[in-house]
Parts: structure tokens; sequence; C-alpha cells
């Protein structure tokens, strides 16, 4: 057996399992009948629909998909960076103030591009760090700690 | 006469100093961010759209119709310029447009795509205007049968125009229905899939979902390309239209509007498939169909006008009838219920001036847009050419700060950067997000009704096929169903999506 359709392959298999997940999830909630429906009902149709549809995919992608297709290809690099700058913006923005978490973001993020220079960054993130100021904190009087909790006197 | 009345309410509200800037800023930062290449008007009013949420509704939502329309017309400016769609409703007028510009003809190519949008929203608002009562008046009298059919027919109908495989794209849209259920069930007050996560309660946002899957997804994804862009480096001169152009493109422009006021209002339509449609027709009417895609001003004319009567006019099934029929309005659905209105039949007698005010402000929009963005287009120009090394670090900035102030918590940010992840994957099996989005805002709605539908019948699911006009929807859905499953059309189909 070979793999004709690989991105429809890892669909379906993504497809089968997202459903069967909600099929089990949703037999913790009551499920009622059809013309009392629970909050479990719904959710439990469509995880079945999406499973089966899964599987009709999954066949089709062994047997009956024609052409050369290939398997995805996946670049970590810009993705981890891109999505970890993101998460660290928001953990610590409370911590190190809008400031810090600012420079943390611009700094990572830009680590992502295939022309990443430590100058261009660093100046990115000051001219970024100013407008925010500016922009959020003094005109816009944005609700949010600008710099670090340890800095500041605890009110 | 009553048309004239609710239009001059519409006037008072949307031409009041606040609201004029509101759709101004709007207008200048929707084709700001859509002149970017890559982000398009769903990207920007993903990315926009916390910006919003301090304002009265009323302002949010002419300042979002505003973003729209400003990116839709930044996304044409650099398909003729530089040949980079900015979204896919232009992606035709880079065939002629790009063409035009290299003869040295872009200063006409932009006149006339200004111009004939400029046409094309003043008819697709009075059409707006016109539908508008009748068909809020026959949305009123639907059941929730009815209802749940609409709404079938109206996913099924965004996906048959959309590219790709129709089974994955009906699989999204379960999946975005089922990502609808998480949180608080409004009928038992149970709390689903929320893993016991006091933040998921709520359900999920809306925004974190729309940046996830756009905003931040398209950034990586751009991330991976590394993609060159040539920028023209000749000067733009020559706005001005000869008497030839006008006579050739005056016919254009009009067949243009008229076929896209029409296919906007069709679930699944818009500005995609107008402007796609616009230039097939423009070219039988054509006496020498060859001279397309060579630089004639009408292949610029004709779809320019097409999408911008399209997204117009789709705001008739939202509006109406609480149906968003694609991506884009979808956008506004979730702008809508965030600021506690129900995109529906009731807005339009619960809210009037909210109703024909954002109706007048897209006129004024588009008003705004031709004043501004001929002088304004050496400045778009020049954002071009700023490296994205520079601009995405900015988005991003953008996007967290817009993500933390809709709750000041900072979950959200967290679960944004998940909803990218998942966003990467789909994009990595080619799975379309739009069908998604439809179903996330559509779920609740939809299980509601199936809900009371069955309810109502004793749990006979027989109701949905013997009330005629539900019966009438579900086998249009069926028929298109049918129709692209069929082999010669499903080639025809393939064909007209790898010419795009």
């Amino acid at each position: 057996m070979r793999i004709r359709h690989p991105n429809d392959f890892l669909t379906a298999v993504m497809f089968i399992l997202f459903g069967a997940a909600v099929m089990v999830l949703s037999r913790d909630l009551t499920i009622g009948n059809a013309a009392k429906m629970g909050p479990g009902y719904f959710p439990f149709v469509l995880g079945g629909f999406l499973a089966v549809l899964g599987v009709a995919i999954l066949l089709r992608s062994v047997f009956w998909a024609t052409g050369s297709h290939a398997w995805p290809v996946l670049h970590i690099k810009p993705l981890v960076l891109v999505l970890s700058s993101v998460v660290l913006f928001g953990q610590l923005l409370r911590p190190l103030g809008l400031i810090g978490a600012t420079l943390v973001l611009v700094i990572v993020c830009s680590r992502a591009s295939h022309e990443f220079r430590w100058k261009e960054a660093l100046l990115n993130a000051t001219v970024l760090v100013l407008i925010v100021l500016v922009v959020f904190v003094y005109l816009l009087e944005f609700q949010v700690p600008v710099w670090p909790s340890f800095l500041t006197p605890r009110a | 006469m009553e048309l004239l009345a609710n239009l001059a309410l519409g006037f008072q509200t949307a031409v009041s100093p606040m609201n004029l800037l509101y759709c101004l800023a709007g207008a200048l930062i929707g084709t700001l961010i859509g002149v970017l290449p890559g982000i398009g008007p769903v990207q920007t009013l993903a990315i926009l759209l916390p910006t919003t949420f301090s304002l009265p509704p009323v302002s949010a939502l002419i300042m979002l119709s505003g973003i729209y329309y400003g990116a839709q017309y930044g996304g044409s400016t650099t398909s003729i310029l530089v040949n980079v769609p900015g979204e896919a409703s232009s992606v035709v007028t880079c065939l002629d447009g790009y063409q035009m510009a290299r003869q040295g003809r872009a200063g006409a190519a932009l006149t006339i795509s200004a111009l004939g949008s400029f046409f094309a929203g003043c008819f697709a608002t009075v059409v707006l205007a016109v539908l508008a009562v009748p068909l809020s008046e026959l949305a009123f009298k639907f059941g929730p049968a009815e209802y749940f059919s609409l709404m079938v027919f109206g996913l099924i109908g965004s996906i048959v125009l959309a590219s790709g495989s129709i089974l994955k794209a009906v699989g999204m849209i379960i999946l975005g229905l089922l990502l609808g259920m998480i949180g608080t069930d409004v009928t038992s007050g149970a709390h689903r899939f929320a893993f016991g996560i006091p933040e998921l309660a709520d359900g999920i946002g809306f925004v974190s979902l729309a940046m996830g899957l756009f905003g931040i997804c398209d950034i990586i994804n751009s991330l991976e390309k590394r993609e060159k862009r040539d920028i023209l480096k000749s000067k733009l001169t020559g706005f001005w239209l000869s008497k030839e152009d006008i006579k050739a493109s005056a016919p254009a422009v009009l067949r243009g509007t008229l076929c896209g006021s029409l296919l906007g209002i069709l679930p699944g339509g818009g500005a995609i498939l107008s402007s796609f449609t616009a230039y097939m027709l423009e070219k039988k009417c054509s006496r020498n169909p060859e001279s397309f895609g060579k630089g004639n001003i009408r292949g610029v004319a004709a779809p320019e006008s097409a999408n911008n009567a399209a997204a117009q006019t789709s705001f008739v099934p939202l509006l109406t009838l609480g149906i968003p029929p694609n991506v884009v309005l979808a956008m506004m659905a979730g702008a809508m219920m965030i600021h506690g209105i129900q995109p529906g039949p009731r807005v339009i007698t619960s809210n009037p001036e909210l109703f024909w005010g954002v109706i007048v402000s897209m006129w004024v929009g588009n008003v705004m847009l031709v004043l501004l963005n001929l002088p304004l287009v050496g400045i778009w120009v020049r954002l071009l050419s700023v490296p994205f090394r520079w601009l995405y670090p900015a988005i991003l900035l953008f996007c967290c700060i817009g993500l933390y102030s809709v709750n000041n918590n900072t979950f959200d940010i967290g679960l944004t950067a998940f909803c990218g992840l998942l966003g990467y994957i789909f994009h990595k099996l080619e799975c379309e997000p739009a069908p998604l989005i439809l179903g996330f805002i559509l779920g609740p709605m939809m299980e509601e009704n199936l809900r009371r539908g069955m309810l109502l019948s004793r749990g006979d699911p027989s109701v949905f096929f013997t009330r005629p006009l539900s019966l009438a929807f579900l086998v249009l859905a069926a028929a298109m169903l049918l129709v692209v499953a069929l082999p010669g059309i499903r080639r025809g189909r393939e064909k007209a999506f790898k010419e795009e």
C-alpha cells in the first residue's frame, strides 16, 4: 500500500482523530434525544460526520488519488520563532512591562527572517518601542503596565 | 419615498464629524495595510478588529467597512504597480493592469480602477438599500427550520465556489462548527470542551481565531517563501484618461457593476468570483479578445468595478438574513456580535441608524478613496519598497497589543499563537481556513435553530423537508453539491481556478 496523496492522508487522519475525540468528549455531556437535544447532541453528531468524512478522504488518498503529490515540507525556524515571540510577549507583558515585552517580541521574531541583522533588529525595536509609547500609552491611554513590575512600587 | 427617508437617516449618521473621521481613518489604514503584499482584506480586518472595540457600534462598523474597502483598493494598487495581488479578488486585475503599467500607463489603470470602483460602489449602495427592506421582511417569516436550511445552503454555497477539494472544505466547515461549540451552552448552561480552563467558558474569542488563522499564519508563510519583489521604478504620470479610454471602459464598467452586484448577493459569491466572471464576460463581449492580457483597459475596468460592487452587495445577506456569504463578511459578523448586535433581519428595525448609517458610509468611504488615493498613490508605492523584515515585527506587535486590549488578559495572546499553529498546519495540508471561519460564526445559530426546529416538531426531522422554503434551500444545496461532483464541471472548475 502506498499513500498517493500525503496531504489528503494527513488531513484525513486529523479529521478522524478530531471527530473521534469530540465524540468521546461529548459522552460526558447530556446527549438527550432528537426532540429534546442536550448539549452533547449536536457535537456528537458533527464529530461522527467529521470522522466519516475523514475515512472517505483517507480511502481516496490511498486508493484513488491520481498524479504525484509530495509530502509537506516544514520550515521549523520561522514557525517556532514567530509563534514563540507571540507567546513570550503574552507571558512577559505583566512581569516585564510593555517596553521589555516589545523588545523581546521584536528581537525574537526578527530572527525568523533569513535576512536578519542584529543592528537592524535593534534599531527597529527601538523605533517600535517609541511608537508604542506615543500611540498606545500617551495617545490612546492603554491600561497596560509599562515598566517591569519589580521596578514599580506596589500600590 | 421611504427609501429616501431611510437614506437621509443614514446620511445624518454617516456624515457626523466623528463618523466621518472614523470612515476616513478606516479607509486610510485599510489601504495602508492592504497595500502590503500578501495581506488582503481578510488579514487586514483580522489584524485591526481590536482597534474598533472601544468605539460605539455604529462608528466601529463604519470604520471596519472603511478598512474593508481601503484594503481592497490597496490590493488593486499593488496588482497594477508590482504585479502582486494584495488579495484574491485582484488577481485578475494583474493580467491587464500590470501590462498597462509596463507600457507606462499605470496612471490610467489606477484612475479607471478608482473611478470604476466608485461608480460600482454608488450603484451597489442603491441595490443594497432597495433590497434590504423586502428581504428582511421575508426573513421574519422564517421559522427555525427555514433558518437551519438557509444556513446549510449558505455554507454549501460558500465551498462550492471556493477552490480545492470539496470534501476537505466540508470537513473544515464541521471543524469550524465544532470550535464554535466550545464554551457555555446557551440552552443548558453546561460547559462544553472547556477542559476546566476558565477563560474558555466564554468560548474561543473570534479575534484570536481570525488573527491566528489569517494574520499570524500568513506572516509565517511569507517568511518561508523568501520571495523578492520587483518594484516599479518608473515615475507615475498620466492619471487622466483619454477619450478612447473612456469610450472603451464605460460599457465595461457598467457590465462589471451589474455582474458584480448580482454575484455579490449569492452565498459564496463576493469579490473573487465576480471579478473573475466579469473579466471572462468582458473577453467574450470583445471584438478582439486577444488584446486582453496585453494591457487592455477594459480588462482593468470590468473586474475592478465588479469586485467593488460585489463587496458591497455581499452585505445584503448578512444584514437581512444574518448569513455571511463569504469570509470577509464573516469578519464583519464577528465584529457585530462582539458589539452585541446579532446580524439578521432585526438589525434594520431595532438599529435603523446603524443599518442605514453603515450603508451610506460605504458610499462616503468610496468618495474618500477616490479623493485620497490617487494623490497618495506615491506614498503607497514607497511603502511597498520597505522590506518585509522591518514590517512584520511591527504587525505582530500591533496584533499582540490589540489582543491584550480586548479583554485586558494575556490568555488571548497565547490562544492566538495556538490558532496560528493550527492555521500553519491547515496551510501545509492545503485546507482552506475560510470555511472554518464561516462555520465558527454560524455554528451556535445553526445548533439553536436545529434544536428549536426539532423541539417544535417533537423530534420529527421531516419538518425540514415538508416546509416549502426549507425544502427549497436544501434542494438547492444538494443540487450545488451534485453539480460540482459531476466530472465535466469538476474539470472546468479546476481549470478556472488554475487560470486564476
